[in-house]
């Protein structure tokens, strides 16, 4: 039987992972584009009480800038085919990343402890429920890491796993960017 | 470019399933997931158009009373008698179900699923599991929805749009409780499973198309469904947002939309400072673009049908892509033309009067190329085809209502009447009903290998069109003469009482529309056991699916995938003794001109 000839059409040089990766961010994107316009509306109303920044957020900022950097390194050494390092670098930045939800679960008991609940005042509401969301979005990406960690004990992946690792540090940093926007946008706007 | 990273959807390396559940329950086969779409959309137009019955009923002899219909719905029409919020009810419902689980589920879900895969030369979509779970992401969704009617206060009551402050308070309505919760999960359901379908749609055409099938050979079908995916992915998302603070308003005490100083029985006092119209621009941001979702899968769909009819190429096929692709980008940016009588400045809307009415243009450009094509043709008027032609009529009436209604100062006088009902049910309601029709009669073979009856189908044809045209064209008219959306009785506007003939009309005429349907039924089903067997291209058409046996098998093509040498268009091509050149045809066979 002629084998036949896998040759295809494409219109950009990105693999449909990649492709479909940069969609549900463009997506993801509109979803707080929507919020952010949420925001600036509610904001003119006279009722806009700024909260205090929960002294947490400090932390969990830098914890998921540390972790962009530990997913950074797992990539690399990925490309170096070093799996054990690796493993190591995953593992790291997964826990970072409950790590950083852990963190933010705090903030939010820091604002119970001042009284301030997600209906308390606008800020508020917006506080409580664009940290949900970001947190929902960021533990889809652990998952997501706890799936490549996974396959790599495992032994399957091979060394295509790079592919596989370097999309979801692509989504990583997307959620890891979102988080620092929404900073700016709830405390420093 | 050419790669071989992707391996023309996952069914190469697929073994086909064997048991009943993986074939027809759980497939990740486009085509069995596109046939569980089109089915369930169906399921669903039934209830709504039922509704739509149900609200006409009232309309046309709002003193009758209906002792029947006490005994199905006794709350909603106790004593036989509709009350006001079960008419609100029937309206929301009608909508929301007609808009997004009917004509979406349909032409996107159904076709969309079914075409793109064969017409663009793949074996699948890109993604074949989150396919199989967007469509089971949706069968929930559905249960939701019909599920409200059946709960406390029976299903949301604020339309399908779901304005604040009567979507945000549970007291506000009956159907504001339980009922609205509902609708809002259901809805988010939803968003979720377009999302995945839309990824798969964008990822498919633009990575999975076989060897020869440039961007400019795509058939219209498959550019008008890209499109769609893409605007959708990017014009849901702020409605999700929008649904998450509505929850939020309702259920957890926030206030996002709900303002201060609002009186509704007593003072509301725990909430304050928010605005409805922020909920307005949310909704609509998505609500503007939405209806291009649905229009453009439709406009595409009869730039294949109709050159099968014609056997002539369509006019315009680059001037076809580029109006669709401005009319996306376009639709992102007008959405404040929903909201001309909101109290926006009127500069913002002499903004979006500007931008609503260059849209006129690529849909000018579209409707026009639909009527060109059909110049010089030699045209069979089978039952697809009629109905096709039925949508090009269509299309320009419904778009000349447009016209008034994109005006910010004609749309003053005619927003919330019967004139917009009229406009878009031409447009959304017809243009894509039509297609539906169309493209059931025209892929029915194609997916199932038999043919739908002829007879049958040109008399549900001859009934529907009609039947169309007298009940929303003439709502223009209503409108005109000042009779307002979502009222359930106009029989106490003395302004108003000689126009209720026409409401009677109208009825009557929707009742003739709702039994030509059933003719639809009988066809569709009695076809699927007994109809006539179908060939592999019983059009003689020249895209990509007509190649594959009927109905085409798992992979849908043997160990070779087609490979494309020309544009979907090649009808009466020169230099070929026969009247169409499929796409597969070499150059050395039949030279390629266009």
């Amino acid at each position: 039987m002629q084998e036949e000839i896998i040759e295809q059409e494409t219109s950009l040089n990105l693999s449909s992972a990649q492709l479909g990766l940069w969609a549900f961010i463009a997506t993801a994107t509109m979803l707080f584009a929507g919020f952010t316009s949420a925001i600036f509306v509610r904001r003119a109303s006279a009722d806009w009480r700024p909260i205090p920044v929960p002294s947490l957020l400090w932390l969990t900022t830098a914890i998921i800038l540390a972790s962009s950097i530990t997913i950074e390194r797992a990539r690399a050494l990925s490309k170096a085919g070093r799996r054990e390092s690796l493993r190591r670098w995953l593992s790291a930045t997964a826990g970072l990343g409950i790590l950083f939800v852990v963190g933010q679960l705090g903030a939010w008991r820091q604002l119970v402890a001042l009284g301030v609940y997600l209906p308390s005042n606008p800020h508020s509401s917006f506080f409580y429920m664009l940290t949900g969301a970001h947190a929902v979005h960021l533990l889809g990406g652990v998952l997501a890491l706890i799936y490549l960690l996974v396959r790599s004990l495992n032994g399957k992946s091979t060394a295509p796993g790079t592919k596989d690792l370097a999309l979801c540090a692509t989504y990583w940093h997307f959620v890891g960017g979102l988080w620092v926007y929404l900073f700016i946008m709830l405390f420093v706007m | 470019m050419i790669a071989d990273a992707d391996k023309g959807g996952a069914a190469e390396t697929d073994h086909e399933p064997r048991s009943f559940i993986r074939r027809y329950v759980f497939s990740t086969d486009h085509k069995v997931i596109g046939i569980q779409y089109m089915m369930t959309g169906f399921v669903m137009a039934l209830v709504a158009g039922g509704l739509a019955m149900f609200i006409r009923l009232q309309l046309a002899w709002p003193n009758a009373k209906w002792p029947m219909l006490a005994k199905i719905f006794p709350e909603g029409m106790s004593g036989g008698v509709m009350n006001p919020e079960f008419y609100l009810q029937l309206v929301t419902m009608h909508g929301t179900l007609m808009v997004f689980f009917v004509v979406s589920l349909i032409l996107l879900g159904g076709f969309g699923n079914y075409l793109i895969p064969l017409q663009v030369g793949a074996r699948d979509m890109a993604f074949p599991f989150l396919n199989m779970l967007s469509y089971w992401v949706i069968v929930p969704a559905c249960f939701i929805m019909l599920g409200s009617f059946f709960v406390q206060g029976g299903a949301a009551a604020a339309g399908w749009t779901s304005y604040p402050p009567l979507s945000a308070l549970k007291e506000a309505v009956n159907g504001s409780a339980m009922g609205q919760t509902l609708w809002l999960l259901g809805m988010a359901l939803f968003i979720a499973s377009f999302t995945m379908s839309g990824l798969n749609f964008v990822v498919t055409v633009l990575n999975l198309r076989a060897r020869g099938m440039s961007m400019m050979r795509l058939p219209a079908t498959v550019w008008s469904l890209f499109i769609a995916a893409a605007i959708g992915l990017l014009a849901f998302p702020p409605l999700t947002a929008a649904a998450i603070m509505l929850l939020f308003d309702r259920h957890l005490g926030t206030s996002f939309f709900l303002p201060s100083g609002m009186y509704f029985g007593k003072l509301i006092t725990e909430h304050g400072g928010g605005t409805p119209l922020l909920w307005q621009h949310l909704f609509w941001f998505l609500g503007h673009p939405e209806v291009y979702v649905l229009i453009l899968p439709a406009l595409g769909i009869a730039f294949d049908i109709i050159p099968a009819f014609t056997r002539k190429p369509i006019f315009g096929y680059r001037l076809v892509v580029y109006s669709m692709l401005t009319i996306a980008a376009l639709s992102m940016i007008v959405w404040g033309h929903h909201m001309y009588v909101s109290g926006m400045s009127p500069y913002v809307g002499e903004y979006f009067a500007i931008a609503t009415l260059t849209i006129t243009i690529p849909s000018v450009v579209i409707g026009l190329s639909m009527i060109a094509s059909l110049w010089g043709g030699a045209i069979r008027f089978t039952t697809p085809m009629l109905f096709a032609l039925g949508q090009v009529t269509l299309f320009g009436t419904g778009g000349l209502g447009g016209l008034f209604l994109g005006n910010a100062t004609s749309d003053i006088q005619l927003h919330d009447t019967y004139f917009v009902v009229g406009h878009f049910h031409l447009m959304i309601g017809g243009v894509t009903l039509f297609a539906i029709f169309a493209g059931t009669y025209y892929w029915f073979p194609k997916m199932f290998g038999r043919m739908l009856n002829e007879r049958l189908g040109k008399l549900h044809f001859w009934l529907t069109l009609p039947a169309f045209y007298t009940i929303f064209l003439t709502q223009h008219f209503l409108g005109f003469g000042g009779m307002l959306r979502r009222y359930y009785a106009f029989n106490k506007f003395q302004y108003l009482g000689p126009i209720q003939k026409w409401n009677v009309l109208v009825s009557i005429a929707t009742f003739v529309l709702g039994t030509a349907q059933l003719i639809f039924m009988f066809n569709f089903f009695w076809s699927l056991f007994k109809g006539k067997r179908a060939e592999a291209n019983p059009w003689q058409a020249t895209t990509l699916e007509w190649t594959a046996p009927s109905p085409p098998p798992h992979g849908n093509w043997g160990p070779q995938r087609p490979i494309v040498h020309r544009w979907p268009y090649d009808y009466s091509t020169p230099g070929d003794s026969e009247d169409y050149t499929p796409q597969t045809v070499t150059p050395a066979a039949v030279p390629v001109t266009a």
